[in-house]
């Protein structure tokens, strides 16, 4: 007994204290794992983290703003009528699998995904259509080096789709070879190559060493799933890992007090809204709506439950988005002014209303149930009596799309940065049809529709920020929401980790990290 | 050994195995929420949801869906994971493999110092030795194994760099997997580095997950021995000069060995089952998490699975713990005679 106790002790001993991550390799530790790795079909934060190391675009958004650069197309022009797009591809570019990239790979990778004929087509199933290639048509290979687009309507958003993780460019023999196994062995042409998938635990990626653009500087990436929020944290602080991604806000205020971490903000491309059913007879009334927005006080709920990771919104998108209408006078806190208004408006104080509260919480949404207690508070004194009202998140959101509810809580990350994103899907008259209505507000606002929709059909940017403008003032002035915050993308590394990009939707690869 | 109590157990459990499939596959359909809305997300539209729905089958009467699954799960086939495509049970196997692992070093640190504080606590009566085992028992078993796991990282791993706070192995060792069990396959390869690497991994998670049962098991242990040390042939053992330590482990423990073997069967099955938080907190992949993540997404293939292989493996447990007492004490297998 002694002599297998003293072994015992003497492995214990033995044992290797923990390593320090080596300094050309980057450990990334974020709460979940990816789904899968064709980008096309993927629709969760997780899965385009990793993806975006492994594939590019066309064209890419930059790597701290919103706006649209050249990537693997080096131009690109739009014909007359604005129904054909016309790309310049980048020759020498090959894929992590030694074969070249040309038109032929770009017809693949897009026709699988809208040509019900094409031989990949049933290989995956293409969930976000609506947001990537839907409005196109045709693609045509003009030669080996230009392709081009014909879209069935003049549709100017086109080219920030092009930009999102949606429309990547995959090798055309990986899709052969692996059928609708692709997003397990993702193949691209980005800086980085996938090494390996331990599910729920980690994905390996390596330098592509005959990466085209920028030299990426790390040799390897581990992204590892760390699904407690006070585990990563520790990890985060004991150096296990470099990166530390989905901190609740007390843990980033205590990164911030770290002097060996650093905490990197970005304004956010989302919202969080309450959206007021402008389709029953008692909230149809625009001062009634507008007596909604003077009563809630955006700032209180910014401090207590986003915690000052946010900050007010008073259009539907956020100002790190082109068009930004920054002239409308948001409505304050004036709950005297919303008692005026719904006196007004002879709004019958003895009904009842019901505050519809998410289920789930979300970015743009932290802490949906206190926010409903707190807006409920605040309509309440006022006059206006809510109940508050819960499903579960499935349930919540049918029934959101059919009209069903007085007052409901939504967010939207517009992943794109195009206006037309938020004003089109949430706001127009098209998207109010029930069932499936994206515009829960269910406003039918004709003006305002007809502004969004030819902006859709308009390439000069001057313009279409003109036609924006005024579709803001519109919803400011007609209040069929409660804008509420837009929240900050937050970024939490070890001060050994250099220029570490922060794009707006929090998306980024990596090639131009560094350690020391 | 007894064949009949064995073929009459095997029976038994075909009938568990039913009806666990039967009430797992219909509360799982209870659960309110729409598979497909959860799948395709916020922004899916009426097209894409029924065409998926279409696709998950979910649109067939419920006994059909049944029918269907019971069908493919007899040919082995428990359906593709709804949430990554790949075939269920290739999801399950490693992460089942991982579990058993960590279940398995917890069980043995719970057993062995349980027992030993057991037997110390039962011996010493009323000495400080019992006070300070049974007071650490009772800590034990009230610690919340969530807090015990955050304080031990804290500890080792943050503040003295001791340990290595997550996962399995350090993933710059390149160890080919043939058992899926670290610290076997570090040994078939001679790799003692890497085995070491894997050991010192195992040891908070293994630890944590321990506490309750080895908390349980000493104060079972303790009581089972008080009760046989009062017995007359272990004064008869005395009396005939027997050296203490063999009175004290062959025959007294020996003896009080039946109530523990029940214990340590229950909480076999509680480990597999409750490591859920361990597995969490120290970033284990293994099934726990998965069923917890399956759940989460409606993913009804992979949790029925997971459910199932429980099932199966607690009626194992249960069977073993039969054998063994038919084997610990002759009384109970001539009475199944």
């Amino acid at each position: 007994m002694r002599k297998y106790l003293s072994v015992l002790f003497a492995v214990l001993i033995l044992v290797p204290s923990i390593s320090m991550a080596a300094s050309d390799t980057l450990m990334w530790g974020r709460g979940g794992d990816s789904v899968m790795l064709d980008l096309a079909q993927a629709t969760d934060g997780e899965s385009i983290k990793a993806g975006i190391q492994i594939f590019e675009n066309l064209v890419k958004f930059g790597d701290n703003s919103m706006d649209v650069e050249p990537q693997l197309a080096e131009s690109w022009k739009v014909s007359e009528d604005g129904l054909i797009w016309t790309f310049y591809l980048r020759k020498g570019v090959k894929f992590h699998d030694g074969t070249d990239f040309n038109s032929k790979a770009v017809y693949d990778s897009f026709a699988r995904i809208i040509n019900k004929d094409h031989p990949f087509n049933g290989y995956g199933k293409w969930k976000y259509l609506s947001l990537s290639l839907k409005y196109v048509t045709n693609i045509k290979i003009i030669d080996d080096y230009t392709i081009s687009l014909s879209t069935k309507m003049p549709y100017a958003p086109l080219i920030n789709n092009l930009a999102l993780w949606l429309c990547p460019i995959l090798s055309p023999k990986a899709m052969a070879e692996y059928k609708d196994q692709i997003g397990m062995h993702p193949v691209g042409t980005g800086p980085f190559k996938f090494v390996e998938w331990v599910k729920d635990d980690h994905i390996i990626l390596v330098r592509n060493e005959d990466y085209w653009g920028r030299k990426p500087k790390l040799k390897k990436i581990v992204i590892k799933s760390i699904p407690e929020p006070s585990t990563r944290l520790m990890a985060l602080q004991s150096g296990a890992i470099d990166i530390a991604d989905d901190l609740d806000p007390d843990s980033i205020s205590l990164v911030k007090k770290d002097k060996n971490l650093v905490v990197k903000e970005n304004a956010s491309v989302n919202v969080g809204y309450i959206a007021i059913n402008t389709s029953k007879p008692y909230l149809s009334d625009p001062r009634v709506r507008q007596a909604i927005n003077y009563a809630v006080d955006k700032n209180i709920l910014i401090q207590t439950l986003f915690q000052g990771l946010a900050i007010p919104a008073k259009n539907p998108f956020a100002p790190s988005i082109w068009s930004y209408n920054d002239d409308i006078t948001p409505y304050g806190y004036d709950p005297e002014k919303a008692k005026k208004l719904l006196q007004e408006a002879g709004f019958d104080a003895t009904r009842e209303i019901e505050l519809w509260a998410m289920p789930v919480s979300r970015a743009y949404m932290p802490d949906p149930v206190k926010t409903a207690e707190l807006i409920q508070a605040y309509l309440a004194a006022v006059g206006i009596k809510c109940k508050i009202v819960r499903f579960d998140w499935g349930t919540y959101l049918k029934k959101t799309a059919n009209g069903e509810h007085d007052l409901c809580m939504l967010g939207w990350l517009g992943g794109n940065a195009d206006p037309d994103n938020f004003l089109y899907g949430l706001l127009s008259a098209d998207t109010a049809q029930t069932p499936g209505a994206s515009n829960v507000a269910i406003w039918k606002n004709v003006e305002f529709t007809d502004l969004v929709k030819n902006a859709q059909k308009t390439f000069d940017k001057a313009e279409r920020t003109g036609y924006y403008k005024k579709a803001q003032v519109i919803a400011h002035d007609q209040a069929p929401w409660v804008p509420i915050a837009h929240t900050k993308v937050v970024r939490c590394f070890n001060k050994s980790v250099h220029d570490i990009p922060l794009r707006p939707n929090g998306l980024n690869s990596f090639e131009m990290v560094w350690k020391k | 050994m007894n064949v009949s109590l064995i073929l009459r157990r095997l029976l038994q459990l075909i009938l568990i195995v039913a009806g666990v499939s039967v009430v797992v596959f219909f509360m799982l359909r209870m659960i309110p929420g729409d598979p497909a809305q959860l799948l395709l997300g916020e922004l899916a539209s009426p097209d894409e949801l029924a065409s998926l729905r279409d696709q998950l089958g979910l649109n067939r009467p419920l006994p059909v869906q049944y029918w269907i699954f019971v069908k493919n799960m007899l040919m082995g086939d428990f359906g593709n994971s709804v949430r990554t495509g790949t075939p269920v049970i290739q999801e399950i196997i490693p992460r089942f493999i991982a579990t058993i692992e960590l279940s398995a070093v917890g069980m043995l640190i719970a057993t062995v110092f349980g027992i030993l504080a057991g037997v110390l606590s039962a011996v010493y009566k009323n000495s400080i030795i019992d006070y300070t085992a049974m007071l650490s028992a009772l800590v034990g078993v009230s610690i919340p194994v969530f807090w015990l796991g955050l304080m031990l990282i804290y500890l080792f791993a943050v503040h003295f760099h001791l340990l290595p706070m997550m996962g399995r192995m350090d993933l710059a060792l390149d160890i080919k997997p043939i058992t899926g069990f670290v610290l076997v396959d570090s040994l078939i390869h001679m790799d003692f580095s890497a085995f070491r690497d894997g050991l010192s991994h195992l040891i908070m998670p293994a630890f944590t997950l321990s506490t309750i049962p080895m908390a349980i098991i000493a104060r079972i242990t303790r009581s089972s021995m008080l009760e046989v040390l009062n017995q007359d042939y272990i004064r008869t053992a005395r009396a005939k000069g027997m050296e203490e330590r063999v009175v004290i482990f062959r025959h007294a423990l020996g003896n009080a060995f039946l109530p523990i073997v029940t214990v340590l069967g229950i909480n076999m099955g509680l480990l597999l089952g409750g490591a859920v938080l361990t597995e969490t907190i120290f970033s284990w992949p293994g099934l726990g998490r998965f069923v917890v993540d399956s759940l989460m997404g409606r993913d009804y293939n992979a949790v029925q699975a997971c459910i199932l292989i429980f099932a199966v493996l607690m009626a194992f447990i249960n069977l073993t713990v039969d054998l063994i007492y038919a084997f610990l004490d002759p009384r109970i297998r001539v009475n199944e005679d």
